[in-house]
Protein backbone atom coordinates (compact mmCIF):
# COMPACT_ATOMS: atom_id res chain seq x y z
CA UNK A 1 0.00 0.00 0.00
CA UNK A 2 2.81 2.24 0.83
CA UNK A 3 4.26 1.65 -2.70
CA UNK A 4 1.26 3.31 -4.17
CA UNK A 5 0.79 6.40 -2.02
CA UNK A 6 3.89 8.65 -4.12
CA UNK A 7 2.42 7.55 -7.58
CA UNK A 8 -0.48 8.23 -6.86
CA UNK A 9 -0.09 11.53 -5.11
CA UNK A 10 2.07 12.49 -8.03
CA UNK A 11 -0.18 11.37 -10.22
CA UNK A 12 -2.86 14.01 -8.48
CA UNK A 13 -0.56 16.80 -8.29
CA UNK A 14 0.73 16.16 -11.88
CA UNK A 15 -3.31 15.98 -12.72
CA UNK A 16 -3.75 19.61 -10.88
CA UNK A 17 -1.62 21.48 -12.34
CA UNK A 18 -2.74 20.20 -15.81
CA UNK A 19 -6.20 21.44 -14.26
CA UNK A 20 -5.61 24.39 -12.10
CA UNK A 21 -4.57 26.83 -15.05
CA UNK A 22 -7.91 26.02 -17.10
CA UNK A 23 -10.28 26.47 -13.94
CA UNK A 24 -8.83 29.62 -12.81
CA UNK A 25 -9.44 31.20 -16.30
CA UNK A 26 -13.52 29.68 -16.03
CA UNK A 27 -13.77 31.46 -12.66
CA UNK A 28 -12.23 34.53 -13.86
CA UNK A 29 -14.24 35.05 -16.84
CA UNK A 30 -17.57 35.54 -14.47
CA UNK A 31 -15.24 38.04 -12.45
CA UNK A 32 -16.87 41.82 -12.77
CA UNK A 33 -13.40 43.64 -12.50
CA UNK A 34 -11.06 44.70 -15.61
CA UNK A 35 -8.25 43.88 -13.43
CA UNK A 36 -8.40 39.95 -14.28
CA UNK A 37 -6.75 38.30 -11.28
CA UNK A 38 -8.49 40.09 -8.57
CA UNK A 39 -11.93 39.05 -7.53
CA UNK A 40 -14.29 42.03 -7.25
CA UNK A 41 -16.74 40.18 -5.02
CA UNK A 42 -19.59 42.90 -4.74
CA UNK A 43 -20.37 42.69 -8.63
CA UNK A 44 -19.63 38.97 -9.34
CA UNK A 45 -20.82 36.63 -11.09
CA UNK A 46 -21.42 38.41 -13.97
CA UNK A 47 -21.79 37.54 -17.53
CA UNK A 48 -20.34 40.74 -18.76
CA UNK A 49 -17.83 39.72 -20.43
CA UNK A 50 -19.52 37.03 -22.24
CA UNK A 51 -22.15 40.31 -23.59
CA UNK A 52 -18.97 41.80 -25.30
CA UNK A 53 -17.56 38.84 -26.81
CA UNK A 54 -20.67 38.31 -28.67
CA UNK A 55 -20.69 41.45 -29.93
CA UNK A 56 -17.39 41.66 -31.09
CA UNK A 57 -17.44 40.85 -34.83
CA UNK A 58 -14.11 40.80 -35.20
CA UNK A 59 -13.75 37.81 -33.26
CA UNK A 60 -16.55 36.54 -34.07
CA UNK A 61 -15.91 36.42 -38.09
CA UNK A 62 -12.15 34.95 -37.18
CA UNK A 63 -13.59 32.20 -35.41
CA UNK A 64 -15.87 31.77 -38.48
CA UNK A 65 -12.55 31.76 -40.73
CA UNK A 66 -11.20 28.99 -38.18
CA UNK A 67 -14.13 26.67 -38.36
CA UNK A 68 -14.11 26.79 -42.01
CA UNK A 69 -10.39 25.97 -42.25
CA UNK A 70 -10.27 23.37 -39.77
CA UNK A 71 -13.00 21.71 -41.42
CA UNK A 72 -11.22 21.74 -44.75
CA UNK A 73 -8.16 20.88 -43.34
CA UNK A 74 -9.74 17.82 -41.37
CA UNK A 75 -11.24 16.53 -44.28
CA UNK A 76 -8.30 17.00 -46.74
CA UNK A 77 -6.38 15.34 -44.12
CA UNK A 78 -7.99 12.51 -43.31
CA UNK A 79 -8.28 11.61 -46.79
CA UNK A 80 -4.40 12.02 -47.69
CA UNK A 81 -3.36 11.01 -44.44
CA UNK A 82 -5.71 7.46 -44.62
CA UNK A 83 -4.56 7.02 -48.30
CA UNK A 84 -0.39 7.39 -47.12
CA UNK A 85 -1.33 5.39 -43.79
CA UNK A 86 -2.52 2.45 -46.12
CA UNK A 87 0.39 2.97 -48.46
CA UNK A 88 2.65 2.45 -45.56
CA UNK A 89 1.09 -1.10 -43.77
CA UNK A 90 -0.45 -2.63 -47.16
CA UNK A 91 1.42 -1.96 -50.25
CA UNK A 92 5.02 -4.10 -49.22
CA UNK A 93 7.96 -2.30 -50.27
CA UNK A 94 8.34 0.18 -52.96
CA UNK A 95 10.63 2.81 -54.17
CA UNK A 96 10.82 5.46 -52.18
CA UNK A 97 9.07 3.95 -49.19
CA UNK A 98 11.29 4.89 -46.99
CA UNK A 99 11.20 8.83 -48.11
CA UNK A 100 7.14 8.87 -47.76
CA UNK A 101 7.69 7.65 -44.13
CA UNK A 102 10.40 10.05 -43.45
CA UNK A 103 8.27 13.16 -45.14
CA UNK A 104 4.86 11.47 -42.86
CA UNK A 105 6.66 11.76 -39.52
CA UNK A 106 9.07 14.56 -39.46
CA UNK A 107 6.04 16.98 -39.46
CA UNK A 108 5.11 15.80 -36.26
CA UNK A 109 8.40 17.17 -34.36
CA UNK A 110 9.53 20.05 -36.98
CA UNK A 111 9.14 23.19 -34.99
CA UNK A 112 6.50 25.30 -36.27
CA UNK A 113 8.42 28.48 -37.48
CA UNK A 114 10.43 26.24 -40.05
CA UNK A 115 7.34 24.88 -41.25
CA UNK A 116 5.81 28.25 -41.15
CA UNK A 117 9.04 30.20 -43.25
CA UNK A 118 9.17 26.70 -45.48
CA UNK A 119 5.99 27.12 -46.92
CA UNK A 120 5.13 31.32 -47.17
CA UNK A 121 8.53 30.79 -49.30
CA UNK A 122 6.95 28.25 -51.34
CA UNK A 123 3.75 29.65 -52.31
CA UNK A 124 5.83 32.91 -52.80
CA UNK A 125 8.11 31.11 -55.28
CA UNK A 126 5.04 29.23 -56.83
CA UNK A 127 2.86 32.41 -57.36
CA UNK A 128 5.78 33.67 -59.34
CA UNK A 129 6.08 30.51 -60.96
CA UNK A 130 2.84 29.85 -62.11
CA UNK A 131 0.78 32.62 -60.88
CA UNK A 132 -0.92 30.45 -58.08
CA UNK A 133 -1.99 30.58 -55.70
CA UNK A 134 -2.76 34.10 -56.02
CA UNK A 135 -2.31 36.14 -53.02
CA UNK A 136 -2.18 34.23 -49.35
CA UNK A 137 -5.91 34.06 -47.55
CA UNK A 138 -7.70 30.61 -46.16
CA UNK A 139 -6.36 28.26 -49.41
CA UNK A 140 -2.80 28.63 -48.49
CA UNK A 141 -3.54 28.33 -44.39
CA UNK A 142 -5.60 25.33 -45.58
CA UNK A 143 -3.09 23.73 -47.85
CA UNK A 144 -0.58 24.22 -45.11
CA UNK A 145 -2.59 22.85 -42.50
CA UNK A 146 -3.66 19.74 -44.44
CA UNK A 147 0.19 18.86 -44.98
CA UNK A 148 1.44 18.94 -41.51
CA UNK A 149 -2.35 17.27 -40.02
CA UNK A 150 -2.05 14.45 -42.49
CA UNK A 151 1.12 13.50 -40.73
CA UNK A 152 -0.92 12.91 -37.42
CA UNK A 153 -3.43 11.00 -39.47
CA UNK A 154 -1.62 9.12 -40.88
CA UNK A 155 0.07 8.02 -37.79
CA UNK A 156 -3.11 7.13 -36.09
CA UNK A 157 -4.40 5.25 -39.71
CA UNK A 158 -1.11 3.07 -39.93
CA UNK A 159 -1.06 1.86 -35.81
CA UNK A 160 -5.25 0.96 -37.03
CA UNK A 161 -4.03 -0.79 -39.81
CA UNK A 162 -1.18 -2.83 -38.06
CA UNK A 163 -4.11 -3.60 -35.33
CA UNK A 164 -5.08 -6.38 -37.33
CA UNK A 165 -4.26 -8.41 -40.20
CA UNK A 166 -4.73 -8.58 -43.62
CA UNK A 167 -6.53 -11.91 -44.41
CA UNK A 168 -10.21 -10.30 -44.40
CA UNK A 169 -8.77 -8.44 -47.53
CA UNK A 170 -6.68 -11.18 -48.49
CA UNK A 171 -9.73 -13.03 -48.86
CA UNK A 172 -11.88 -11.45 -50.66
CA UNK A 173 -9.25 -11.01 -53.35
CA UNK A 174 -8.61 -14.44 -53.59
CA UNK A 175 -12.39 -14.48 -54.28
CA UNK A 176 -12.43 -12.32 -57.16
CA UNK A 177 -13.23 -8.68 -55.87
CA UNK A 178 -11.47 -5.58 -57.04
CA UNK A 179 -9.02 -3.97 -55.14
CA UNK A 180 -11.03 -0.80 -54.71
CA UNK A 181 -14.20 -2.78 -53.58
CA UNK A 182 -11.93 -4.48 -50.99
CA UNK A 183 -11.10 -0.94 -49.53
CA UNK A 184 -14.35 0.32 -49.20
CA UNK A 185 -16.30 -2.88 -48.01
CA UNK A 186 -13.72 -4.40 -45.52
CA UNK A 187 -10.85 -1.77 -45.11
CA UNK A 188 -12.46 1.44 -44.02
CA UNK A 189 -15.51 0.02 -42.00
CA UNK A 190 -12.47 -2.03 -40.08
CA UNK A 191 -10.63 1.35 -39.66
CA UNK A 192 -13.53 4.14 -39.69
CA UNK A 193 -13.27 4.49 -35.73
CA UNK A 194 -9.28 5.83 -36.56
CA UNK A 195 -10.66 7.91 -39.43
CA UNK A 196 -13.52 9.75 -37.10
CA UNK A 197 -10.30 10.10 -34.51
CA UNK A 198 -8.28 11.32 -36.86
CA UNK A 199 -10.46 13.81 -38.64
CA UNK A 200 -10.94 15.41 -34.70
CA UNK A 201 -7.61 15.42 -34.22
CA UNK A 202 -6.85 17.30 -37.44
CA UNK A 203 -9.26 19.81 -36.98
CA UNK A 204 -8.15 20.51 -33.50
CA UNK A 205 -5.09 21.08 -34.61
CA UNK A 206 -5.72 23.31 -37.44
CA UNK A 207 -7.90 25.31 -35.03
CA UNK A 208 -5.18 25.59 -32.76
CA UNK A 209 -2.21 26.49 -35.12
CA UNK A 210 -1.09 29.61 -34.57
CA UNK A 211 2.63 29.82 -35.95
CA UNK A 212 2.03 28.27 -39.50
CA UNK A 213 -0.85 30.27 -39.98
CA UNK A 214 0.51 33.65 -38.69
CA UNK A 215 3.13 32.96 -42.24
CA UNK A 216 1.01 31.57 -44.54
CA UNK A 217 -1.99 33.46 -44.18
CA UNK A 218 -3.57 36.96 -45.87
CA UNK A 219 -4.40 40.68 -45.10
CA UNK A 220 -8.28 40.02 -44.01
CA UNK A 221 -7.72 35.90 -42.91
CA UNK A 222 -6.80 36.03 -39.54
CA UNK A 223 -7.68 33.17 -37.48
CA UNK A 224 -8.95 33.23 -34.31
CA UNK A 225 -5.52 32.01 -32.87
CA UNK A 226 -3.69 34.75 -34.45
CA UNK A 227 -6.41 37.33 -33.29
CA UNK A 228 -5.93 35.98 -29.76
CA UNK A 229 -2.56 35.80 -29.83
CA UNK A 230 -2.30 39.69 -31.18
CA UNK A 231 -4.71 40.50 -28.07
CA UNK A 232 -3.14 38.71 -25.61
CA UNK A 233 0.30 40.12 -26.96
CA UNK A 234 -1.09 43.32 -26.03
CA UNK A 235 -2.06 42.40 -22.43
CA UNK A 236 -4.53 40.16 -20.60
CA UNK A 237 -8.19 41.03 -21.03
CA UNK A 238 -11.00 39.55 -19.61
CA UNK A 239 -12.92 38.64 -22.18
CA UNK A 240 -10.45 36.31 -23.55
CA UNK A 241 -11.33 34.29 -20.55
CA UNK A 242 -14.83 33.76 -21.47
CA UNK A 243 -13.90 32.67 -24.96
CA UNK A 244 -12.04 30.36 -23.05
CA UNK A 245 -14.12 29.37 -20.96
CA UNK A 246 -16.76 28.67 -23.89
CA UNK A 247 -13.89 26.51 -25.79
CA UNK A 248 -13.21 24.29 -23.17
CA UNK A 249 -16.87 23.82 -22.88
CA UNK A 250 -17.77 22.42 -26.45
CA UNK A 251 -14.51 20.71 -26.32
CA UNK A 252 -15.04 18.48 -23.05
CA UNK A 253 -18.68 17.84 -24.34
CA UNK A 254 -17.35 17.05 -28.00
CA UNK A 255 -15.25 14.58 -26.70
CA UNK A 256 -17.62 12.95 -23.91
CA UNK A 257 -19.67 12.24 -26.68
CA UNK A 258 -17.69 11.15 -29.25
CA UNK A 259 -16.13 8.95 -26.26
CA UNK A 260 -19.66 7.64 -25.29
CA UNK A 261 -20.05 6.98 -29.19
CA UNK A 262 -16.95 5.10 -29.69
CA UNK A 263 -17.77 2.77 -26.62
CA UNK A 264 -21.55 1.89 -28.12
CA UNK A 265 -19.74 1.35 -31.58
CA UNK A 266 -17.10 -0.85 -30.05
CA UNK A 267 -19.63 -3.03 -28.14
CA UNK A 268 -22.01 -3.31 -30.94
CA UNK A 269 -19.11 -4.53 -32.89
CA UNK A 270 -18.32 -7.12 -30.01
CA UNK A 271 -21.77 -8.28 -29.90
CA UNK A 272 -21.96 -8.48 -33.41
CA UNK A 273 -18.88 -10.76 -33.75
CA UNK A 274 -19.83 -12.78 -30.89
CA UNK A 275 -23.07 -13.51 -32.49
CA UNK A 276 -21.60 -14.02 -35.77
CA UNK A 277 -19.20 -16.71 -34.25
CA UNK A 278 -21.99 -18.39 -32.91
CA UNK A 279 -24.07 -18.83 -36.19
CA UNK A 280 -20.85 -19.78 -37.55
CA UNK A 281 -20.74 -22.45 -34.89
CA UNK A 282 -24.32 -23.72 -34.43
CA UNK B 1 -5.10 -11.37 -72.44
CA UNK B 2 -7.42 -9.80 -70.04
CA UNK B 3 -5.60 -10.92 -67.16
CA UNK B 4 -2.71 -9.32 -68.42
CA UNK B 5 -4.78 -5.87 -68.61
CA UNK B 6 -6.21 -6.11 -65.34
CA UNK B 7 -2.41 -6.61 -63.94
CA UNK B 8 -1.76 -3.50 -65.88
CA UNK B 9 -4.70 -1.82 -64.31
CA UNK B 10 -3.60 -2.85 -60.98
CA UNK B 11 -0.45 -1.92 -61.21
CA UNK B 12 -1.54 1.64 -62.26
CA UNK B 13 -3.51 1.74 -59.65
CA UNK B 14 -1.47 0.97 -57.56
CA UNK B 15 1.25 3.71 -58.40
CA UNK B 16 -1.81 6.45 -58.36
CA UNK B 17 -2.43 5.48 -54.81
CA UNK B 18 1.10 6.09 -54.16
CA UNK B 19 1.50 8.89 -56.11
CA UNK B 20 -1.49 10.73 -54.48
CA UNK B 21 -0.15 11.37 -50.84
CA UNK B 22 3.62 11.28 -52.31
CA UNK B 23 3.02 14.10 -54.85
CA UNK B 24 1.44 16.16 -51.95
CA UNK B 25 4.41 15.94 -49.30
CA UNK B 26 6.64 16.44 -51.99
CA UNK B 27 5.20 19.57 -52.73
CA UNK B 28 4.79 20.78 -49.71
CA UNK B 29 6.85 19.57 -47.68
CA UNK B 30 9.64 18.63 -48.94
CA UNK B 31 10.41 21.12 -52.18
CA UNK B 32 9.54 24.30 -49.30
CA UNK B 33 12.76 23.39 -47.49
CA UNK B 34 14.72 23.28 -50.77
CA UNK B 35 13.40 26.80 -51.12
CA UNK B 36 14.39 27.46 -47.96
CA UNK B 37 17.95 26.34 -48.71
CA UNK B 38 18.22 28.46 -51.57
CA UNK B 39 16.38 31.52 -50.36
CA UNK B 40 19.30 31.52 -47.66
CA UNK B 41 21.95 31.65 -50.07
CA UNK B 42 20.42 34.87 -51.89
CA UNK B 43 20.53 38.48 -51.00
CA UNK B 44 17.74 40.79 -49.33
CA UNK B 45 16.16 42.58 -51.90
CA UNK B 46 14.05 45.70 -50.95
CA UNK B 47 11.40 44.72 -53.56
CA UNK B 48 9.22 42.06 -53.87
CA UNK B 49 9.85 39.44 -53.07
CA UNK B 50 12.28 40.18 -50.59
CA UNK B 51 15.43 38.66 -52.16
CA UNK B 52 17.60 38.91 -55.44
CA UNK B 53 17.78 35.72 -58.30
CA UNK B 54 20.01 33.02 -57.66
CA UNK B 55 21.06 32.73 -61.12
CA UNK B 56 20.47 35.30 -63.63
CA UNK B 57 20.96 35.22 -67.40
CA UNK B 58 23.61 37.89 -68.42
CA UNK B 59 23.50 38.89 -72.11
CA UNK B 60 26.80 39.64 -72.77
CA UNK B 61 28.33 36.34 -71.94
CA UNK B 62 25.50 34.52 -72.66
CA UNK B 63 25.77 32.61 -69.70
CA UNK B 64 24.22 31.77 -66.76
CA UNK B 65 25.56 33.64 -63.66
CA UNK B 66 24.74 32.38 -60.09
CA UNK B 67 25.61 35.21 -57.13
CA UNK B 68 25.68 33.14 -53.78
CA UNK B 69 25.90 34.76 -50.75
CA UNK B 70 27.26 33.27 -47.59
CA UNK B 71 26.88 36.53 -45.78
CA UNK B 72 23.62 34.99 -44.35
CA UNK B 73 25.47 32.23 -42.82
CA UNK B 74 28.87 34.57 -41.06
CA UNK B 75 26.44 36.64 -39.73
CA UNK B 76 25.06 33.74 -38.08
CA UNK B 77 28.53 32.86 -36.83
CA UNK B 78 30.40 36.05 -36.03
CA UNK B 79 27.16 38.22 -34.49
CA UNK B 80 27.42 36.77 -30.89
CA UNK B 81 23.60 37.39 -30.56
CA UNK B 82 22.85 34.54 -33.09
CA UNK B 83 24.93 32.06 -31.32
CA UNK B 84 23.77 33.31 -27.86
CA UNK B 85 20.26 32.71 -29.34
CA UNK B 86 20.82 29.41 -30.10
CA UNK B 87 22.21 28.18 -27.23
CA UNK B 88 19.70 29.70 -25.26
CA UNK B 89 17.01 28.30 -26.81
CA UNK B 90 18.76 24.57 -26.80
CA UNK B 91 18.99 25.34 -22.88
CA UNK B 92 15.42 26.20 -22.07
CA UNK B 93 14.63 23.14 -24.46
CA UNK B 94 16.57 20.71 -22.66
CA UNK B 95 15.90 21.70 -18.84
CA UNK B 96 12.32 22.16 -20.31
CA UNK B 97 12.34 17.95 -21.04
CA UNK B 98 14.30 16.96 -18.30
CA UNK B 99 11.82 19.05 -16.01
CA UNK B 100 8.80 17.17 -18.07
CA UNK B 101 10.45 13.82 -17.77
CA UNK B 102 10.65 14.56 -13.90
CA UNK B 103 6.59 15.43 -13.31
CA UNK B 104 5.57 13.31 -16.83
CA UNK B 105 7.30 9.58 -15.71
CA UNK B 106 5.45 9.40 -12.23
CA UNK B 107 2.13 10.25 -13.81
CA UNK B 108 2.52 7.67 -16.81
CA UNK B 109 3.84 5.05 -14.05
CA UNK B 110 0.78 5.84 -11.91
CA UNK B 111 -1.61 5.49 -14.66
CA UNK B 112 -0.24 1.87 -16.23
CA UNK B 113 0.26 0.54 -12.85
CA UNK B 114 -3.64 1.48 -12.52
CA UNK B 115 -6.66 -1.04 -12.65
CA UNK B 116 -7.79 -0.89 -16.62
CA UNK B 117 -10.91 0.70 -15.95
CA UNK B 118 -9.09 3.61 -14.67
CA UNK B 119 -6.94 3.62 -16.71
CA UNK B 120 -8.87 4.91 -19.37
CA UNK B 121 -10.22 7.46 -17.65
CA UNK B 122 -7.15 8.90 -16.44
CA UNK B 123 -5.41 8.77 -19.95
CA UNK B 124 -8.65 10.96 -21.25
CA UNK B 125 -7.72 13.54 -18.33
CA UNK B 126 -4.24 13.98 -19.83
CA UNK B 127 -5.47 14.31 -23.37
CA UNK B 128 -8.26 16.53 -22.92
CA UNK B 129 -6.21 19.53 -22.08
CA UNK B 130 -4.32 18.96 -25.48
CA UNK B 131 -7.82 19.43 -27.43
CA UNK B 132 -8.21 22.86 -25.64
CA UNK B 133 -6.64 25.82 -27.39
CA UNK B 134 -3.04 25.52 -26.47
CA UNK B 135 -2.69 29.23 -26.74
CA UNK B 136 -5.49 30.03 -24.10
CA UNK B 137 -3.78 27.29 -21.79
CA UNK B 138 -0.24 29.64 -21.98
CA UNK B 139 -2.41 32.86 -21.59
CA UNK B 140 -4.18 31.36 -18.41
CA UNK B 141 -0.37 31.28 -16.76
CA UNK B 142 0.28 35.46 -17.33
CA UNK B 143 -2.95 35.14 -15.20
CA UNK B 144 -1.44 32.86 -12.39
CA UNK B 145 1.99 34.40 -13.15
CA UNK B 146 1.95 38.15 -13.21
CA UNK B 147 3.04 40.08 -10.45
CA UNK B 148 -0.64 40.73 -8.73
CA UNK B 149 -1.73 37.18 -10.06
CA UNK B 150 -3.07 34.70 -8.76
CA UNK B 151 0.04 32.69 -6.57
CA UNK B 152 1.58 36.21 -6.23
CA UNK B 153 -1.96 36.90 -4.24
CA UNK B 154 -2.78 33.44 -2.59
CA UNK B 155 1.22 33.60 -1.39
CA UNK B 156 0.59 36.82 -0.02
CA UNK B 157 -2.80 35.82 1.50
CA UNK B 158 -1.35 32.86 2.95
CA UNK B 159 1.64 35.09 4.93
CA UNK B 160 4.52 33.29 3.19
CA UNK B 161 5.79 36.07 1.26
CA UNK B 162 5.56 39.92 2.03
CA UNK B 163 7.22 41.05 -1.66
CA UNK B 164 5.53 39.82 -4.48
CA UNK B 165 7.73 37.27 -6.46
CA UNK B 166 8.30 38.16 -10.41
CA UNK B 167 7.26 35.12 -12.24
CA UNK B 168 6.25 36.56 -15.21
CA UNK B 169 9.01 36.85 -17.92
CA UNK B 170 11.54 35.20 -16.55
CA UNK B 171 13.25 31.29 -17.81
CA UNK B 172 11.26 30.02 -15.10
CA UNK B 173 7.95 31.14 -16.62
CA UNK B 174 8.97 29.25 -19.82
CA UNK B 175 9.97 26.21 -18.85
CA UNK B 176 6.66 26.14 -16.67
CA UNK B 177 5.01 26.63 -20.16
CA UNK B 178 6.57 24.03 -22.40
CA UNK B 179 6.25 21.37 -19.26
CA UNK B 180 2.48 22.28 -19.11
CA UNK B 181 2.01 22.16 -23.06
CA UNK B 182 3.85 19.12 -23.91
CA UNK B 183 3.27 17.05 -21.21
CA UNK B 184 0.88 15.14 -22.99
CA UNK B 185 3.57 14.52 -25.70
CA UNK B 186 5.97 12.63 -22.60
CA UNK B 187 3.52 10.66 -20.86
CA UNK B 188 1.59 9.19 -23.87
CA UNK B 189 4.94 7.27 -25.43
CA UNK B 190 6.13 6.74 -21.61
CA UNK B 191 2.72 5.09 -20.85
CA UNK B 192 2.33 2.74 -23.86
CA UNK B 193 5.96 1.59 -23.29
CA UNK B 194 5.46 0.60 -19.00
CA UNK B 195 1.82 -0.02 -19.84
CA UNK B 196 3.50 -3.83 -21.94
CA UNK B 197 6.13 -4.34 -18.96
CA UNK B 198 6.00 -7.64 -17.48
CA UNK B 199 5.04 -7.80 -13.85
CA UNK B 200 6.61 -10.95 -13.31
CA UNK B 201 10.19 -9.74 -13.46
CA UNK B 202 9.33 -7.41 -10.61
CA UNK B 203 7.92 -10.05 -8.41
CA UNK B 204 11.02 -12.18 -9.19
CA UNK B 205 13.14 -9.30 -8.08
CA UNK B 206 11.21 -9.12 -4.84
CA UNK B 207 11.56 -12.90 -4.13
CA UNK B 208 15.14 -12.84 -4.31
CA UNK B 209 15.28 -9.82 -2.20
CA UNK B 210 15.60 -6.62 -4.24
CA UNK B 211 13.92 -3.86 -2.98
CA UNK B 212 11.12 -1.93 -4.71
CA UNK B 213 14.00 1.15 -5.39
CA UNK B 214 16.34 -1.19 -6.61
CA UNK B 215 14.12 -3.25 -8.96
CA UNK B 216 12.99 0.45 -10.35
CA UNK B 217 16.03 1.29 -11.09
CA UNK B 218 17.25 -1.86 -12.34
CA UNK B 219 14.53 -3.34 -14.32
CA UNK B 220 11.67 -0.62 -14.86
CA UNK B 221 13.75 2.16 -16.02
CA UNK B 222 16.31 0.47 -18.34
CA UNK B 223 12.78 -1.59 -19.78
CA UNK B 224 11.20 1.90 -20.32
CA UNK B 225 14.48 3.55 -22.18
CA UNK B 226 12.32 3.71 -25.62
CA UNK B 227 9.66 5.56 -24.32
CA UNK B 228 11.80 7.37 -22.37
CA UNK B 229 14.08 8.57 -25.71
CA UNK B 230 10.67 8.85 -27.38
CA UNK B 231 9.03 11.56 -24.65
CA UNK B 232 12.27 13.29 -24.85
CA UNK B 233 12.78 13.78 -28.63
CA UNK B 234 8.76 14.67 -28.72
CA UNK B 235 9.46 17.70 -26.38
CA UNK B 236 12.82 18.88 -26.71
CA UNK B 237 12.17 19.04 -31.01
CA UNK B 238 9.74 21.07 -31.53
CA UNK B 239 10.95 22.97 -28.18
CA UNK B 240 14.09 24.00 -29.62
CA UNK B 241 12.24 26.29 -31.89
CA UNK B 242 9.14 27.34 -29.79
CA UNK B 243 7.59 30.86 -30.60
CA UNK B 244 4.48 31.64 -28.63
CA UNK B 245 5.83 30.60 -25.44
CA UNK B 246 8.47 32.55 -24.90
CA UNK B 247 6.97 35.46 -26.60
CA UNK B 248 3.89 35.32 -24.37
CA UNK B 249 5.98 34.06 -20.94
CA UNK B 250 9.71 34.40 -21.59
CA UNK B 251 12.45 37.10 -20.83
CA UNK B 252 12.71 40.51 -23.42
CA UNK B 253 16.11 40.62 -22.89
CA UNK B 254 17.04 37.34 -24.03
CA UNK B 255 14.94 35.68 -26.93
CA UNK B 256 14.73 32.16 -28.11
CA UNK B 257 15.30 31.08 -31.66
CA UNK B 258 11.76 30.89 -33.22
CA UNK B 259 11.33 34.28 -31.91
CA UNK B 260 14.64 35.59 -33.57
CA UNK B 261 13.79 34.17 -36.83
CA UNK B 262 10.05 35.32 -37.00
CA UNK B 263 11.02 39.32 -36.28
CA UNK B 264 13.96 38.75 -38.85
CA UNK B 265 11.05 37.34 -41.33
CA UNK B 266 8.02 39.86 -40.21
CA UNK B 267 9.90 42.67 -38.15
CA UNK B 268 13.53 43.23 -40.67
CA UNK B 269 11.73 41.89 -43.67
CA UNK B 270 14.91 40.18 -44.09
CA UNK B 271 14.42 36.95 -46.06
CA UNK B 272 17.45 35.54 -46.36
CA UNK B 273 18.66 35.84 -43.19
CA UNK B 274 15.62 34.33 -41.92
CA UNK B 275 15.78 31.37 -44.19
CA UNK B 276 19.60 31.26 -43.10
CA UNK B 277 18.31 30.50 -39.55
CA UNK B 278 15.30 28.53 -40.28
CA UNK B 279 18.08 26.18 -42.30
CA UNK B 280 20.95 26.26 -39.10
CA UNK B 281 18.30 25.77 -36.75
CA UNK B 282 16.92 22.26 -39.38
CA UNK B 283 20.72 21.26 -39.12
CA UNK B 284 20.84 20.94 -35.64
CA UNK B 285 17.69 19.50 -34.60
CA UNK B 286 18.52 16.51 -38.04
CA UNK B 287 19.81 13.82 -35.75
CA UNK B 288 16.99 14.46 -33.14
CA UNK B 289 14.71 14.05 -36.04
CA UNK B 290 16.09 10.94 -37.31
CA UNK B 291 16.26 9.24 -33.74
CA UNK B 292 12.52 10.35 -33.40
CA UNK B 293 11.80 8.82 -36.86
CA UNK B 294 13.47 5.27 -35.99
CA UNK B 295 11.71 4.69 -33.23
CA UNK B 296 8.21 5.79 -34.98
CA UNK B 297 9.85 2.92 -37.59
CA UNK B 298 10.12 0.77 -34.91
CA UNK B 299 7.14 1.67 -32.87
CA UNK B 300 4.71 0.68 -35.79
CA UNK B 301 6.84 -2.66 -36.51
CA UNK B 302 6.28 -3.90 -33.22
CA UNK B 303 2.65 -2.97 -33.44
CA UNK B 304 2.34 -5.58 -36.27
CA UNK B 305 3.86 -8.43 -35.03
Amino acid sequence: MRRGWFRNGMLGLGLAFLYVPILSMIVFSFNNSRLVTVWDSPNSPTLRWYVRLLENDQLLGAAWISVLVAAMTATGAVILGTIAGLVLTRFGPFRGRAFLSAMTTAPLVMPEVITGIAMLLLFVSLEQLIGWPEGRGMLTITIAHITFAMAYVTVVVQSRLAGFDDVLEEAALDLGARPATVFFRITLPLILPALVSGWLLAFTLSWDDVVISQFVAGPGSSTLPMEIFSRVRRGVSPDINALATIMVLIVAIGVVLSTLYMKREEKRREREEQMARRDGNG
Amino acid sequence: MNKALETLQVWFGKRLVIGVPYFWLLLFFAIPFLIVFKISFSWMQPIQPGYAPLFSWVEETQRFVATLNFSNYEVLLDDPLYLGTFLYSVKVAAISTVLCLLVGYPMAYAIARCPPTTRNLFLMLIILPFWTSFLLRVYAWIGLLKTNGVINNSLLALGIIDQPLTLLYTDFAVYIGIVYSYLPFMILPLYSNLEKHDLTLLEAAADLGASPVKSFFWITLPLSMPGIVAGCLLVFIPAVGEYVIPSLLGRTDQLMIGTVLSAQFFGARNWPVASAVAIALLIMLLIPIMLFQRYQRRELQAARR
